[in-house]
């Protein structure tokens, strides 16, 4: 199917005012449920293609590159289609039941209408190869993550998506002013064009503000610190299943974008040798996870606890990519799609328990090991993958990271890696502790029901699966790695 | 069956039960009779693999390979062997003991006790067989997770704090400083796999190496090295016959055994040997030795007590690794089985009077011994051999211990050893002493006899093991002069 | 001459992010905030279009005799933005109005006070 590629992104895109249009509740779902199979589906076909090919290319409308827009799918964009597709197929099903109790019925149609622009949108910035066309999609996830942030429940949702909408769009701008200025001084806007042409206006001034608003606007979307004031509320406040998709895709995806910017249009010696980026990439990382697993501790809420520790795990992500060696890259790839793995798990898990209690505050949680404890095994299997104990994705990815520091000799790192695991493991215990051995067992509150257990063991269960058969992500992660530091024209 | 198959049922038979205890947790006779089962059977796979390993059939069985090139395999080999069989033997004598203890307590919970520690069991098998450092650290981290529950099970307040303790404490050396220490190991040889004579000869300087080894020995939190020994004290919230298997015998046994391990498999006992900072580990050693005997003779709870006793014992292990002549690595794999029969035989003890009398503390233990004469007996026996007089385990383990630091003419150890054993002696004679030879001062809160007869049986069977020892050490001598033959 | 009154383009442009970014940060009610923010991102459209603008060009429609276009590219990339930025805009001033609702003010201050009430 020569159209697979550009399919992936305008089925859902096409399905989405569907959704809106149809009526009730069940079948927009079907509908949505039915084409995030179908997108899960297609991105694993083109993932299998690309490793085999390297790079698959395709030209929208027929316009050959760099004049049309060019959608081009390396194994670093492959990898994270995939990602979002396994997430999307897993957090649809779940949505059909937390939805049904959290959105009002009136808005059922809608609801699942920005459930699939956001993941068209997400896909979108993975498997186009235009730098504005990135913009675009980039403002369609935003747009329809703004929206379905506000529908949660808690009316601080609202000022959480005003918040996330000011700041978004400032970092969205950000990136608008820096692909303008690149495209004054190169005269295109397709990455592969960019990244051939830069090279000979590299030194100019306005390349290099160029580069600040890019980097900027992007890290504001990715929470790094001490950009991430959006992001703590805005996963706490939103409904169940929105909270568990953006937790796994949204600041991944804008990972994603860093590395595409960074070491494909920019190339590592430009970046790395000239502009050494990697020392602030370097100081804020380790400050967001130092700072962001220490707040976390503390949290009264659960889900806003889980955000402050995706800020935490951001910064590890980044720690891998400013390491600028195919080591660092590769742990930063692979952390990118363990991190989504577990804290979907631990987001859908938390969802389970807002199910039943209405809410998530951690001291609501006593005596819920004996009441429900389908769902806090999911959070414990979850939180250990958290914290990095063997035989869990979260082992794996902390090993390569601290494997890549050490490469480079970089003790610090390490350090700041090991303490910010041992605080997981204190926020990850807190829960535990209250859940499981304070409090009698609660009556009145029943195990969440099978539709919701499901979908959260299966992301479960892959996280041990894929912590003992690595293959497939390791193996996608170095092979993207090794295209993205090798090919640097 | 083949050594390789024997091998991975000793992982997979404390799994099986796991599953078959919490199938069958409506039935407490069926449930318990599972336990028994599963610790029979997997002492049967133990023997079939020591039977296998003897006739030199040594296989390297592939469990999983998550990083590759850093596989998850099983290999038998002596020290292992050795823990394996101590291990799986006495779960089959704790399991008999904690069906008297947890139903004389009518304990709640029963069910999960069992369950943990079947799983527990299975971290140990993981520890014993490991081929390499990773699969012994993913063991390492399956034997903390699965105790936890059993720590806290009381679910008081002060079981749950100490069971914060527990878990804090060996995440923290752990995650902080052991994993950091293999995966610095990775990073210098590039292999992880124990290996006679070491991976890191040449591979890192004498000061690097140092830094390594004292990440290692404060990193394996088990062993108890000071500082990082509270959770040994904290855990013994935890009821006794998990504190008697587990905190005497599974858990700090899997902490010297990896310290023992890393020491000869890993560094080698000849690059060790020229590392001169190694000795500061040694007087790290001795200091813990007795600055735990001295706090132990301070303790009034009668378990605590034994928990710094443990500490203490746990550091002659280290001594003894770190002393690095044969005679001396001999003399720890000895004293892992010594102290192992000894402390469990104490830790029965102590259970079997809390359930009888309701006492905990030392000073109420006057007279006791006239109650009690099976009970108190075990007692003497166990405390005889923490001292290390013979006809007891204990003795032997020190003679050879003390030959090898003759070897390596290390003075230091012994005179640490000197002071302890009076240290020692200090605070064990004069309870026997009370015991039978005083008159009841405190009153029990009911008259009573003996503890119930299976947990009586236990700490019989466990005290003739520690003089059979004495006895007949001979085979397990010979199998530990393989480690050292061959580094 | 040429660093200020030749490049007067770009000095509106930062002028009016400036404003736009200063309403954002230092206006307390939220459609002020909105209203900076539609200030910052009309600086930027009016950065691309004054930085695309070719002298004595001809619209880009081919013509025999024609030497210069004029490029179209700059203009078709700000229609995209503004769409974008009506779509947030409106977006936006949605959420004030539920938020008006909800909470019965729309000052950061007052939202702020509320919320850590709870």
């Amino acid at each position: 199917m020569e159209h697979l590629q550009v399919l992936v992104v305008v089925i859902p895109l096409l399905a989405a005012p569907l959704c809106a249009l149809l009526p009730g509740r069940r079948v927009p779902w079907l509908l949505a449920t039915t084409v995030s199979w179908i997108v899960l589906w297609a991105s694993a076909l083109l993932a299998l293609e690309v490793r085999e090919a390297g790079v698959l290319t395709y030209e929208l409308g027929g316009w050959a590159a760099p004049w049309g827009i060019e959608y081009r799918l390396d194994a670093a964009s492959a990898l994270v289609q995939l990602l979002i597709g396994v997430v999307a197929a897993v957090v649809l099903p779940f949505a059909g039941t937390s939805a049904a109790l959290e959105i009002a019925p009136e808005r059922q149609g809608g609801f699942y209408a920005a459930l699939l622009l956001l993941v068209a949108g997400l896909l979108g910035i993975t498997a186009t190869g235009d730098a504005f066309n990135v913009f675009v999609f980039l403002e369609i996830s935003s747009l329809s993550t703004y929206l379905l942030i506000a529908l949660g429940r808690d009316r601080r949702a609202l000022t959480a998506s005003f918040r996330y909408l000011i700041m978004g769009t400032l970092g969205a701008t950000f990136y608008l002013i820096g692909v303008g200025l690149l495209y004054a001084m190169t005269g295109t806007l397709n990455m592969a064009d960019l990244a051939e042409r830069l090279p000979a206006v590299a030194d100019t001034r306005t390349v290099h503000t160029a580069v600040a608003f890019l980097v900027v606007g992007i890290c504001l979307k990715i929470a790094l610190f001490p950009l991430h004031l959006w992001l703590p509320n805005a996963y706490a406040y939103a409904p169940s299943a929105v909270g568990a998709l953006i937790a796994a895709t949204s600041t991944k995806v804008a990972v994603y974008l860093l590395i595409r910017i960074v070491y494909t249009v920019l190339g590592v010696d430009f970046a790395f040798g000239q502009l050494a980026m990697s020392s602030v990439l370097l100081a804020l990382a380790v400050l967001g996870m130092l700072t962001a697993s220490a707040v976390a501790v503390n949290q009264p809420d659960a889900r806003r606890m889980l955000a402050y520790s995706s800020v935490a795990q951001v910064g590890y992500m980044v720690l891998g990519l400013s390491l600028a060696s195919v080591a660092g890259l590769t742990a930063a790839l692979l952390h990118l799609m363990n991190h989504a793995l577990m804290k979907g798990a631990l987001f859908l898990a938390m969802g389970c328990v807002a199910y039943r209690l209405g809410g998530t505050r951690v001291s609501d949680l006593a005596g819920l090991g004996r009441a429900m404890p389908w769902t806090m095994a999911a959070f414990v299997a979850g939180g250990l993958s958290l914290i990095g104990v063997p035989l869990t994705v979260g082992f794996v990815s902390k090993w390569y990271l601290v494997l890549a520091a050490l490469e480079q000799g970089l003790w610090p790192l390490v350090i700041a890696v090991v303490a910010s695991s041992l605080l997981a493991v204190a926020y990850v215990w807190r829960v535990v502790e209250i859940a499981y051995f304070r409090g009698p067992a609660r009556d009145g509150v029943r195990e969440a029901p099978w539709s919701l257990l499901l979908p959260t063991w299966v992301l479960v269960l892959a996280n041990f699966w894929l912590g003992v058969d690595t293959r497939v992500t390791v193996g996608l992660a170095t092979q993207a790695a090794q295209a993205l530091i090798g090919a640097a024209p | 069956m083949s050594t390789a198959t024997a091998l991975q049922l000793c992982l997979l038979v404390p799994l099986l039960g796991a599953a078959g205890i919490v199938a069958a947790r409506r039935r407490p006779n069926l449930r318990e009779s599972i336990t028994l089962l599963t610790a029979a059977t997997l002492l049967g796979c133990v023997l079939a693999v020591l039977a296998g390993f003897l006739h030199g059939d040594v296989p390297t069985v592939l469990l999983a390979e998550p990083v590759p090139g850093l596989p998850i395999s099983l290999r038998p080999e002596p020290l292992g062997v050795l823990f394996a069989l101590l291990a799986s033997g006495l779960w089959l004598v704790t399991s008999v003991y904690s069906i008297g203890y947890m139903r004389a307590k009518r304990e709640s919970h029963q069910t999960r006790f069992y369950l943990c520690f079947a799983i527990a069991l299975f971290g140990v098998m993981g520890v014993a067989f490991a081929a390499n450092l990773l699969t012994l650290f993913v063991f390492y981290e399956v034997l903390t997770l699965s105790t936890y529950p059993l720590v806290a099970h009381a679910g008081t307040p002060e079981a749950v704090r100490g069971a914060r303790t527990y878990l804090g404490i060996l995440l923290a050396t752990s995650i902080g400083l052991f994993l950091p220490a293999i995966i610095w190991t990775y990073s210098l040889a590039g292999t992880l796999e124990f290996t006679p004579g070491g991976v890191l000869e040449g591979r890192v300087g004498d000061a690097g190496a140092a830094l390594l080894l004292g990440l290692f020995v404060l990193g394996i939190g088990k062993a108890a090295v000071m500082p990082v020994h509270r959770w040994l004290p904290a855990a013994m919230v935890a009821p006794t016959p998990v504190s008697a298997l587990l905190h005497a015998v599974a858990v700090v046994k899997a902490g010297v055994f990896t310290i023992t391990k890393v020491v000869i498999y890993i560094f080698g006992l000849d690059f060790l040997a020229g590392v001169p900072a190694e000795r500061l580990l040694v007087y790290l050693a001795g200091f813990t030795v007795i600055a735990a005997s001295v706090v132990a003779l301070r303790q009034d709870n009668l378990k605590r007590l034994l928990a710094y006793s443990t500490v203490g014992q746990l550091s002659y292990v280290v001594i003894a690794a770190m002393v690095l002549t044969p005679l001396a690595e001999i003399g720890a794999a000895l004293h892992m089985v010594a102290h192992g029969l000894a402390k469990i035989t104490l830790f029965f003890t102590a259970g079997a009077i809390y359930v009888a009398s309701g006492k905990t503390r030392v000073s109420e233990l006057d007279g006791i011994g006239r109650r009690m004469p099976w009970t108190m007996a075990a007692f003497a026996v166990g405390a005889l051999s923490m001292v290390g007089v013979p006809p007891t385990a204990g003795f032997v383990s020190k003679w050879y211990i003390i030959a090898g630091s003759f070897q390596n003419d290390l003075y230091f150890v012994l005179v640490v050893l000197t002071l302890s054993t009076g240290l020692n002696a200090a605070y064990f004679l004069p309870l026997i002493h009370r015991a039978f030879f005083r008159s009841e001062t405190v009153a029990p809160k009911y008259d009573h006899g003996e503890a119930p007869w299976p947990m009586v049986a236990a700490l019989v069977l466990t005290a003739a093991l520690t003089v059979a020892f004495f006895v007949f050490n001979g085979p397990v001598v010979d199998l530990e002069k393989s480690i050292v033959g061959k580094s | 001459m040429t660093l200020t009154i030749g490049l007067y383009n770009y000095w509106m442009v930062i002028t009016l992010m400036m404003i736009g970014l200063y309403t954002m940060i230092s206006r307390g009610h939220l459609v002020k905030k909105l209203v900076g923010l539609n200030i910052f991102q009309a600086a930027v459209f009016l950065l691309y279009i004054s930085m695309g603008f070719v002298r004595d060009a001809a619209p880009p429609i081919l013509e025999p005799g024609v030497e210069r276009y004029s490029n179209p590219l700059p203009s078709v990339l700000i229609l995209t933005a503004i769409v974008v930025g009506v779509a947030t805009t409106a977006l936006g001033l949605a959420l004030v109005l539920r938020i008006r609702e909800a909470y019965g003010t729309v000052e950061e201050d007052e939202l702020h006070r509320l919320d850590n009430e709870f």
